[in-house]
């Protein structure tokens, strides 16, 4: 099996690329996260509600293939009700393992979902550090 | 199920297969071999010979040689030709929308010495015939541009590309893949030097190709072995791909004029409904394109994505030339030919109509199409 050359999308990518988890965007997000770029062909977008540093709404939009989707879709799931600090561990291999594998050529490119987290959790402490400074002073 | 990549594979037309089969269980012998079985083997090749001749209006049937894929047809005509005619000069010209396998050939051949130009093309994907003038010089030893691409559907004007050529003394090579059995081709009329064609794209089955060298046209083999076919292809025929691609030819040269009106008065509805769709474009020529042939971009969205959307949803199988689709992860050389930017050719869509498609299966895809986009664009941040 772990020897067998993958040949198209996993069961688990198909799934998600056909029924995607938790499209959209959350209102009046405490945190957005944008990465990739509509040259290269991916583009996501993962917008965050926080909650005493737990996540308790997340939300995806993505341009991009179907493995870009698929992902994006992933990572929303396996960040949902967590900690932000569990949510930045969240690695890009972690979401397509969660997928049961990409073919190679797709794990760099079509792989940002985590990336995007990431960066909106980035975004939302940068957010409430200047809200505290401004609230100091 | 609604079936939209012909560009890509052909299914075998059941007469051909009924014919060809033959020569699988029966008729199996090698060509070169003296005894009956033998001979009617060489007889099968040789009628074959004479159809595919006379689907281009070659002349005589020795002009045609028989290869095992367009591929292998493209580099003997690029290949064989430059490098047997370097003495009189080490410059190939290619169109900027050649396939891939027209391409690499030309780009081996640089590496080995040869200076190679592209042809620019306007945003049609039509060659720019000043370019080409401009680009010939008495060192131009080769030329090479396609019937019609394959991706954005382009009929080039050949003619006028001969002309020109041939008047710097060089030869023209056409890739006419994708256009043979759609279109009629005349080499002789059209004045081309070497053609290839593909049996599969006729609806015959993989493994037979071929490849015209006109009259008086130097070639060398590029794979030496037994010198079969007059020593250019070595290599056992495969008698049973080359009787169904023969087969294949007899029958587009009686049905294709009726087969391709059909086709087109399908395609020309497609395309009017797909059009409909908000921010969808059509790509490549309007008017001058093959009869079958229809190709789109769609903003704000991806082709693989679409693809396998309509695929998943739908049960609709359609090509695209989307970056994400393709091994090494670059947009279609082809879109960016014409003056897509990255972002534009993205979202490429090409649908390609063959026998079993019908005018009921119009509403089908557009329907499904106008699902996939919204959908797509409804998960999309652009």
């Amino acid at each position: 099996m772990e020897d067998r050359p993958q040949i198209g999308y996993s069961k688990r990518v198909m799934d998600h690329f056909m029924n995607p988890r938790n499209v959209g965007e959350v209102e009046d997000a405490d945190g957005v996260g944008l990465v990739g770029n509509p040259v290269c062909g991916d583009l996501m977008q993962v917008t965050i509600r926080v909650e005493e540093d737990v996540i308790t709404d997340i939300k995806f939009k993505t341009f991009g293939c179907g493995s870009a989707i698929a992902t994006a879709s992933m990572v929303t799931e396996l960040a949902m009700g967590k900690h932000l600090d569990e949510a930045l561990a969240i690695t890009r291999q972690d979401v397509a393992d969660e997928l049961e594998g990409l073919p190679p050529v797709k794990m760099h490119c079509s792989n940002l979902a985590a990336d995007a987290l990431h960066e909106a959790i980035t975004d939302y402490r940068e957010k409430r550090k200047k809200k505290e400074a401004e609230m100091t002073a | 199920m609604v079936y939209l990549d012909h560009a890509s594979a052909v299914p075998v037309d059941p007469r051909v297969l009924a014919f060809a089969r033959h020569y699988l269980e029966e008729e199996f012998g090698n060509p070169s071999s003296l005894y009956d079985r033998g001979l009617s083997a060489r007889r099968a090749v040789e009628a074959a010979r004479e159809q595919v001749a006379a689907l281009v209006n070659a002349g005589s049937p020795r002009s045609i040689v028989f290869t095992g894929s367009a591929t292998e047809s493209n580099n003997l005509g690029i290949r064989g030709t430059a490098l047997r005619n370097r003495k009189k000069g080490k410059k190939i010209l290619v169109s900027a929308v050649e396939h891939i396998s027209v391409m690499n050939p030309a780009k081996d051949l640089q590496k080995q010495g040869f200076e190679l130009d592209f042809i620019p093309v306007d945003r049609y994907g039509t060659v720019d015939l000043a370019n080409l003038e401009a680009e010939l010089t008495p060192e131009t030893v080769l030329v090479s541009v396609n019937y019609a691409n394959d991706e954005i559907g382009t009929v080039e004007p050949v003619r006028e590309v001969s002309r020109l050529v041939h008047e710097h003394g060089a030869y023209l090579h056409v890739n006419a893949t994708a256009a043979a059995g759609r279109v009629p081709i005349d080499v002789q009329g059209d004045g081309i030097d070497l053609l290839t064609l593909s049996g599969n794209d006729l609806g015959g089955p993989r493994g037979a190709a071929a490849l015209y060298v006109g009259p008086g046209v130097k070639v060398q083999s590029v794979m030496p072995g037994g010198g079969q076919e007059r020593g250019l292809r070595s290599g056992t025929e495969n008698v049973f791909a080359i009787a169904g691609m023969g087969e294949a030819a007899r029958l587009a040269a009686e049905e294709m004029e009726e087969e391709m009106a059909r086709e087109q008065a399908i395609r020309d509805r497609l395309v009017r409904a797909v059009l409909e769709i908000e921010e969808a474009a059509l790509t490549g020529h309007p008017t001058d394109r093959l009869p079958h042939h229809a190709s789109f971009r769609f903003s704000r969205i991806e082709g693989e994505s679409i693809l396998l959307n309509l695929d998943t949803f739908f049960g609709i199988q359609v090509a695209t030339g989307s970056a994400c689709s393709s091994r090494t992860l670059e947009p279609s050389h082809v879109l960016l030919a014409i003056g897509l930017t990255h972002e534009q050719a993205h979202g490429s869509v090409v649908m390609t109509l063959g026998r079993s498609n019908t005018v009921a299966d119009v509403r089908v895809v557009v329907d499904a199409m106008q699902e996939t986009v919204g959908r797509l664009r409804g998960i999309s941040p652009l």
